[in-house]
């Protein structure tokens, strides 16, 4: 249990103390790495601190502002008057009044947020110009008005505090300016030899104008090169795709199509390009009404536990090196000409694939293979010739020209350019964002490399890794602050509009690039204006055309068309090269952190891992079976020796996951991330070696005996056979539709009059049978409600503010067990065992049903949490909230409360957004309509597993959904009566493979 | 032997104990007093500001509409302060040279704002929506006085929560028409409280008392 | 009341005398008032004092830097909300009960024998009442609005939610504390009257002159003296039952699984008893030794009290039994596991360390040699005192980390503030015990008089 062990000797550094520190100015503007923040006293009481559960806390120091709070407080013992006198305001208007801002009305800007090239369509609420909440784009394709935890992050990303202010000059500061004359000369140079030596290194760009920039200046220097690089990248897609068509395309899945899904090592559910609309279209050919319903059928061939393997209806855990195998038996069986795998695929069992394929077969046309982003090149070229086979090709999947700007292979294209460093070809490097110095392939050096380039140049949002190696760090400015356009994973384009002047003087990839072009002067809106304007002579009235794609967030008719591909003959004959033999190794992106570009962010650091529950650290997982050989236990600090590489790392006993493997995450052990993820987790980049990206083998364990002590929000994993998580296959809800309420308690016997609620009443229903457990949710709600972020020690002691938890549960095997996701919001019990107990009607029961949580007047008994089964609420256990960093001001919902300490807090089925609906329909002297009144979590959900509207109106979704056979309510014997209710889970399984497990 | 104590100490003694009991009654009564006091609530606290701005003028005499200026009262939670620009409109043709509007003046001329000093203020951890009390038919007088009589403006009630629940309990005691909703002159009826009881109807006013209305 | 231990006593038989033979009015006045009026005070009690005193800053200290920081300097978190600061309160809280039980309800029952040890267990009382009471207040999270859970007339028009146990507990308390204040004083009276007829220095006279409040023991002093402690002891009595059964619904109102119980009532108040009881001997059998009150706080007292002990513990055994047996028989899973989960899980250690406390040990007490020995029961006392420190901590903990959804169980840790805030208390306590042997009679002058006399009268017939 996570809160039992000591800190692993390792010093971990709590956000708020770092912020506190730097705040405090007694930390060096350019602070190189922890060690020297470890100067601060806060820091130094962290690292001697021999007491992890003691007071070794940020607002430990006796600074000002607590010393003030002291003084009122006596205050108000003496006068019992402290805080009724408010201090004098003042008032400031605008000179000039903007149009369209009204105070106190938010208005929403249409624009995307990116991750890895890929748009998600937004919209971004803004109060006074300030962007408070990035909701989902309901006309975006990718996004359908949801969006992943990512792009609801991403507003902390603009307003991170550590984001770097200012130009940097070999250490120093330097300027705009001074960069500028300096490029030119470096420029100048160049061109004499028409540019070669000259390298612009970029991420994925899906930017036509921005790709537009670039050729102009590869134009102007013919033999300058161009890198594109990505540590988590989409390089064996694309060669998936070259073995299959001879050409790279993008696939395009139509899930909403689909009844047998087969997933060879993918999430497509929770990461990758559509992810968010796919789990919406996957989620829809799941939900059950009637009794003679049908679903779709999930099967999942993994290593690593995923969301998706958890959604599986038959998951076969394979160690990833296998799973070739596994494809070329399957391709056969399907009739698609393969060589037989490398090795045995024992823990394939033939039946297991006969059957499979099958189903498959028989749903010819509606089924679809996918194969996950870190799965060979063949496998994809395999899911492909199967698709194929299957006749699903314009049916399920279809493809279209890539969405890439520039389609190469990535990690080829950065391994050319470490060779030509190294060759000192190079005289001159522009790395646009991307963080190489942090996560290229660690042998080819890269490290050692920069520093050797005459002049280098670094666009980046924080003076990180890569920034330091540079001569140059210019900061960058966030996509919320720039203009911009990207593609969906189908090709839509998105006009990426500006929500803020940029906090940081910081420059836009376009800006950089049109320095380079020599117009610098010019404003990127122009440069992206212009060129679509270029782009779209045919349109008449241009302007018309560039107001509505800014207002809708779309382009329109922008989506590519199907292409026709053409499949080759003879994929996978050539028999496969002997699998090497030894442990395995698998590298994945972390599931929050994503590849380390997410590090800084506190509320993806502190959003529980969807499978492990860990926050603030990735760790080196491995099945029980292989934990048990090898005698380790989690949290056991483990030495992971690869390829002459070694590093320590804290070892995670994953159910579910393969034997003789383990998987590493990436995008911790940044150096520096900034306050909060400097020194979080370990860099399994580290042993990450160019040969073998994704999958290696020759891992070498060794047991340290030291530990490593993780924060995990969840620590037991069993149901204790307590019906939390009601679950039947989908013929047992044929037979007994009603087996989710079994144990439904008729007329309760009570000694009060019945309650009746006239008007609205508020309730709430989660689908558990289309929750993925992505947790962008959980982010969505941090920011619309002002959650704190509380730092890895008080999460290990339990005291993590999050409203909406994913409860995660384990059923069966230890080695193999099924996985159910369960979102737990405040349930808004009508007999609510918080509201008697509290002494100061701090929390009380609303006419329309809310179980209302006043934070003004609650003293902090914390009674009401140790009276909640559900255990919801959250407690301000010390100053969370940070009231002293001015640029965190900004992101606040301005309708939110900011908590302070001492007080509880928790879900209120986000009751500013009902008053603001409830207002504006008064004031039209109507009743709100149904679906006007939409909850974070809900508008965030990409599986729409969650609804919440009027129950007292029978005729609304929420109502509706209440009244399914599935929907049961938690912990219904102890008749709290919960308004929050669940729909329960279904499987569908393959009857075949049923009956085999049976026996 | 000696007397320790002078006879006196008797009646001190029970002077003490009584006096005792009563000094504590009193406490109590100052607290309410000081809690009530303009001291503390501000209230018919004329409060200074960058520029003497008089309602009594602009309203009073010249019978400029309320939301001539505070624009956004039926749209918005807040009600909203003029921009420097409608002070302007008028003053960039009247009183063009009053010593009186410099800082006006200056602020139109240098775009910098002019910053008053706040009159009613409640506290952040309360949400008040100036356009949901007007729209059912809170005039701005009943809360913000006789607005039309202040040459500087001050606050006319004490903003307590009691005082909120007053109306939230009762609105029928202080509703008026929507048409005299900005009526500065506004006086209410006889039968107050019968026009109350029909108004409430008609508006459909509900007596929200449940703390969500207000704290989030 | 009928099966209340108070009743046994009543019965039991005059053979060990509750006061030493050969005393006489003026060597008992000497004796007792000799220990606050000798100049010097010993040795033992300025190096007690200052222990205690040093803990007293420690206590202050940490409730400082609480107040600055908050209640999470503690292990309280999600889902254990309550630790020491509600444990530490309990205990004291029980502690208090002998005192009351002792001056009041012995009273009114005339068990004489009380006489000797009814001051110093008042005394007990009120300090320990004065330890517990520290508690409510700082485990807040906002603290310094605590006033909010009286009933007043205030600017939000709001008042307390009269439902919340936590409100009658305020009340409670702080009623139990005026009553046994005004109690212990009237008690001292007399006393405070002879001593300032009989300390030699002015400073000395004028305090306890002032504080014997002009007492002439006139026979209407005497007689209004009477009437007042009989009142009040009236008033106490029903508190005995009322405080702890109060404190008890702090848990039995809620629905956590180990709290919600019927049985808490009668069961906290025999613990409170209990531990009292401990208490007494643990402080009187040192006392009697330092100051050779072996003639007044004799054998037969050291006796009535193990017996009383046993009597409580026995009650308080039950308690553990109906507990677990209640679960058993509900049938209710929670209650089940809650049980099974105490009794095996990760505080089980606790629990059957609380176990041997509370229960065996005490079982000594049946024999009339245990209870002879001093040592023995100053040995038992003090193990019963930790036991019934950790009954608490069993009732508060280990219902609340593992309650009903499983995915929020976890584990609660104290920190070394929990530990400084609970021994700062312990010495408060004591700091304020050693002020009071010095300063005051220990031992009621007058009523050991009025016993001299009767045992006189024995002695005549």
């Amino acid at each position: 249990m996570a809160t039992e062990n000591k800190n692993g000797g390792r010093p971990d550094v709590d956000i708020a103390t770092l912020r506190h520190s730097a705040r405090e100015g007694n930390t060096p503007r350019f602070w190189r790495g922890l060690d020297e923040l470890a100067g601060t006293p806060e820091f130094r009481d962290h690292a001697e601190n021999e007491f992890p559960h003691g007071a070794n806390d940020p607002n430990a120091t006796l600074d000002r502002r607590e010393l003030l709070k002291v003084m009122a407080a006596s205050a108000a013992f003496a006068g019992l008057t402290g805080c009724t006198k408010l201090p004098t305001q003042t008032i400031v208007p605008y000179v000039r009044e903007p149009e369209q801002i009204i105070p106190g009305k938010p208005l929403f800007y249409a624009t995307a947020v990116t991750l890895g090239g890929v748009a998600t369509g937004v919209l971004v609420e803004s109060h006074m110009s300030r962007p408070t909440k990035v909701e989902g784009n309901p006309d975006h394709p990718g996004s359908l008005g949801a969006s992943d935890s990512f792009a609801q992050a991403s507003i902390l990303g603009l307003y991170d505090p550590d984001r770097s202010r200012a130009e940097v000059h070999d250490g120093r500061i330097g300027s705009w300016p001074e960069f500028q004359t300096e490029l030119t000369a470096a420029l100048a140079a160049a061109k004499i030899t028409g540019g070669s030596g000259l390298r612009l290194l970029t991420q994925t760009i899906t930017s036509a104008s921005l790709a537009a920039q670039i050729r102009k200046f590869l134009k102007a220097f013919p033999s300058a090169k161009w890198h594109q690089y990505e540590s988590v990248g989409r390089d064996n897609v694309r060669e998936g795709a070259r073995i299959a068509f001879g050409e790279y395309v993008n696939a395009v899945y139509r899930l909403n199509r689909v009844e047998v899904v087969l997933t060879l090592d993918s999430d497509f559910l929770t990461s990758g390009p559509g992810s968010v609309r796919y789990a919406r279209e996957f989620a829809a050919k799941r939900r059950v009404d009637g009794a003679e319903s049908i679903m779709n059928r999930l099967y999942a061939v993994e290593c690593t536990p995923t969301n998706t393997g958890a959604m599986a209806d038959h998951r076969l855990r394979m160690r990833a090196s296998e799973i070739e195998s596994f494809a070329r038996a399957l391709a056969r069986e399907i009739g698609v000409s393969a060589a037989a795998g490398p090795g045995s695929s024992s823990s394939a069992p033939a039946e297991w694939i006969a059957a499979v394929a099958r189903d498959l077969k028989q749903h010819a046309g509606a089924s679809l293979i996918v194969a996950g982003d870190q799965q060979p090149p063949v496998v994809h070229a395999l899911a492909h010739a199967i698709n194929q086979k299957l006749g699903n090709f314009d049916k399920t999947v279809y493809f279209t020209q890539p969405i890439e700007e520039s389609p190469i292979h990535q990690w080829e294209s950065m391994g050319e350019l470490a060779a030509d460093i190294r060759a000192g070809k190079v005289t001159t490097i522009l790395i646009l964002g991307g963080n190489p110095a942090y996560d290229a392939p660690v042998d080819l050096g890269l490290r050692e490399l920069l520093p050797k380039v005459k002049f280098s140049a670094r666009l980046g949002m924080h003076e990180d890794e890569t920034s330091v190696l540079c001569h140059w760090h210019i900061p960058q400015a966030h996509s919320l602050e720039s203009w911009g356009d990207a593609r969906a994973y189908d090709g839509t384009i998105t006009v990426m509009q500006p929500l803020i002047a940029p906090l940081y003087e910081g420059k836009s990839e376009h800006d950089f690039l049109a320095a380079l072009n020599g117009q610098a002067e010019k404003p990127s809106h122009d440069i992206v204006r212009e060129f679509w304007l270029a782009q779209k002579t045919g349109i008449p009235r241009f302007d018309a055309f560039w107001e509505k794609t800014l207002r809708d967030g779309v382009m329109a008719g922008t989506a590519f068309p199907a292409k026709q591909v053409s499949l080759k003959l003879g994929i996978g004959e050539q028999p496969p090269a002997a699998r090497p033999q030894g442990l395995e190794i698998v590298f994945r992106p972390d599931p929050t952190i994503w590849d380390g570009r997410f590090a800084n962010n506190g509320w993806l650091q502190e959003l529980p891992k969807p499978l492990t529950k860990l926050t603030w650290d990735n760790v080196a997982m491995l099945s029980p079976k292989m934990a048990q050989r090898l005698g380790l236990k989690s949290e056991d600090a483990i030495e992971l020796k690869y390829e002459g590489r070694t590093i320590v790392a804290p070892a995670w006993v994953m159910p579910g996951h393969a034997d003789e493997s383990v998987t590493v995450f990436l995008g911790y052990g940044r150096t520096r991330a900034g306050n909060v993820g400097s020194s979080a987790g370990f860099d399994a980049g580290w042993i990450r070696p160019y040969a073998t990206p994704w999958i290696g083998a020759g891992l070498e364990i060794r047991k340290t005996h030291q530990k490593w002590a993780l924060a995990a929000t969840q620590t037991h994993n069993s149901m204790e056979g307590r019906d939390l998580v009601r679950v039947a296959t989908l013929d047992e809800y044929h037979k007994n539709p009603k087996f989710a309420q079994a144990d439904v308690v008729k007329n309760p016997l009570s000694l009060y009059p019945e309650v009746k609620y006239e008007g609205y009443s508020w309730g709430m229903a989660v689908d558990l049978n289309a929750c993925t457990g992505c947790g962008s949710c959980v982010v969505a709600c941090q920011a619309e409600n002002n959650i704190a972020v509380v730092g890895k020690k008080e999460v290990m002691i339990g005291r993590e503010m999050h409203w909406i938890r994913i409860d995660r549960y384990f059923e069966g095997d230890l080695d193999d067990p099924k996985t159910y996701h369960e979102p737990v919001v405040c349930m808004h019990c009508e007999d609510a065992p918080c509201e008697v107990v509290c002494p100061v009607m701090a929390t009380v029961h609303s006419p329309e049903g809310l179980n209302e949580m006043i934070y003004n007047r609650c003293v902090g008994t914390r009674y009401c949490s140790n009276n909640c089964p559900y255990k919801v609420r959250r407690f301000n256990f010390r100053l969370y909230s940070d009231w002293d960093t001015p640029s965190l001001f900004g992101m606040r919902n301005p309708n939110v409360s900011v908590r302070s300490r001492g007080v509880m807090e928790k879900c209120s089925y986000c009751v500013q957004r009902i008053n603001a609906v409830k207002i504006e329909a008064e004031k039209q002297d109507r009743s709100v309509r149904d679906g006007e009144i939409v909850t974070a979590c809900q508008q965030s959900c990409p599986s729409e597993a969650i609804v919440f509207g009027n129950i007292n109106d029978p005729n609304s979704r929420v109502s509706k959904m209440k009244a399914k056979n599935l929907n049961y309510s938690l912990l219904e014997e102890l008749n709290t009566r919960p308004r929050t209710t669940y729909q329960a889970r279904l499987r569908n399984p393959n009857p075949e493979i049923e009956k085999a497990a049976a026996v | 032997m000696a007397q320790i104590f002078h006879h006196s100490t008797n009646t001190i003694a029970r002077v003490s104990i009584y006096g005792a009991v009563l000094l504590l009654l009193l406490l109590g009564y100052t607290v309410d007093v000081v809690n009530n006091s303009s001291y503390v609530t501000e209230v018919h606290n004329a409060r200074p500001q960058p520029v003497p701005f008089s309602h009594k003028h602009h309203v009073g005499e010249l019978g400029l509409d309320c939301r001539y200026c505070h624009a956004s009262v039926e749209v918005s939670s807040s009600a909203g302060m003029p921009p420097t620009q409608t002070c302007m409109t008028c003053h960039s043709q009247i009183w063009t040279g009053a010593a009186m509007l410099e800082p006006v003046r200056a602020s139109y001329r240098d775009s910098v704002p002019i910053s008053w000093t706040r009159v009613n203020a409640v506290p952040d951890f309360v949400y008040f929506n100036h356009s949901i009390h007007v729209a059912k038919g809170v005039g701005c007088t009943t809360c913000h006085g006789p607005i039309a009589e202040m040459n500087i403006t001050w606050r006319q009630e004490s903003l307590y929560m009691r005082w909120c629940l007053e109306c939230h309990n009762a609105p029928e005691n202080y509703l008026r028409p929507r048409s005299e909703v900005f009526n500065s002159f506004y006086r209410a009826p006889k039968n107050q409280q019968e026009l109350g009881l029909r108004l409430m109807k008609e508006y459909k006013v509900q007596k929200l008392t449940n703390c969500t209305t207000c704290h989030r | 009341m009928a099966d209340s231990p108070t009743d046994k006593l009543a019965q039991h038989s005059l053979a060990v005398p509750i006061i030493g033979p050969g005393h006489d009015y003026a060597s008992v006045t000497d004796k007792i008032s000799h220990i606050v009026l000798s100049r010097k005070p010993p040795k033992w009690w300025i190096l007690g004092f200052a222990a205690a005193f040093a803990l007293v800053m420690l206590l202050l200290y940490s409730i400082t830097y609480l107040f600055a920081v908050g209640v999470g300097i503690w292990g309280i978190q999600i889902p254990v909300g309550w630790g020491f600061a509600i444990i530490n309160f309990v205990w004291w809280i029980g502690i208090g009960h002998a005192g009351t039980l002792i001056s009041a309800i012995l009273l009114l029952l005339r068990q004489q024998w009380r006489t000797s040890i009814n001051r110093f267990a008042e005394a007990m009382t009120l300090f320990a009442v004065a330890c517990a009471g520290i508690f409510p207040l700082i485990h807040m999270g906002r603290p310094w609005l605590a006033y909010w859970l009286f009933p007043y007339p205030d600017t939000m028009k709001m008042w307390p939610n009269f439902r919340s146990p936590l409100v009658w507990d305020a009340f409670a308390v702080s009623t139990y504390a005026t009553v046994s204040a005004l109690f212990w004083f009237i008690g001292l009276l007399p006393d405070l009257a002879t001593l300032r007829d009989r300390s030699k220095n002015r400073a000395a006279k004028i305090i306890y002159g002032f504080l014997a409040m002009g007492w002439r023991g006139s026979a209407v002093h005497w007689y209004r003296h009477e009437t007042a402690s009989l009142l009040l002891a009236g008033l106490a009595t029903p508190l005995v039952l009322s405080v702890h059964t109060i404190v008890s619904l702090d848990f039995a109102f809620s629905i956590v699984p180990g709290w919600h119980a019927t049985i808490f009532p009668p069961y906290f108040v025999a613990g409170a008893i209990y531990a009292g009881f401990a208490m007494v001997l643990t402080l009187s059998i040192p006392v009697r030794k330092l100051f050779g009150l072996e003639d007044f706080i004799t054998m037969r007292h050291l006796d009535n009290m193990g017996k009383v002990m046993l009597a409580a513990g026995l009650i308080v055994g039950y308690g553990y039994m109906m507990e677990a047996f209640s679960a058993y028989y509900s049938g209710n899973p929670y209650e089940r596991f809650m049980i099974m989960n105490r009794m095996g899980g990760p505080y089980a250690a606790v629990y059957w360390f609380l176990v041997a406390c509370n229960i065996v040990t005490p079982q000594f007490l049946w024999s009339r040699k245990v209870r002879a020995n001093v040592g023995a029961l100053f040995t038992i006392a003090m193990v019963v005192n930790v036991g019934m420190w950790l009954e608490r901590f069993i009732i508060v903990v280990t219902s609340l980390h593992r309650d009903f959804l499983p995915s929020s169980w976890g584990m609660y840790y104290p920190t070394r503030w929990d530990f400084a805030t609970f021994f700062g208390t312990i010495g408060l306590f004591v700091a304020l015990l050693f002020l009071f042997i010095r300063f005051l009679p220990l031992i009621s002058i007058f009523e050991m008089r009025a016993l001299v006399n009767e045992e006189d009268k024995k002695a005549a017939d």
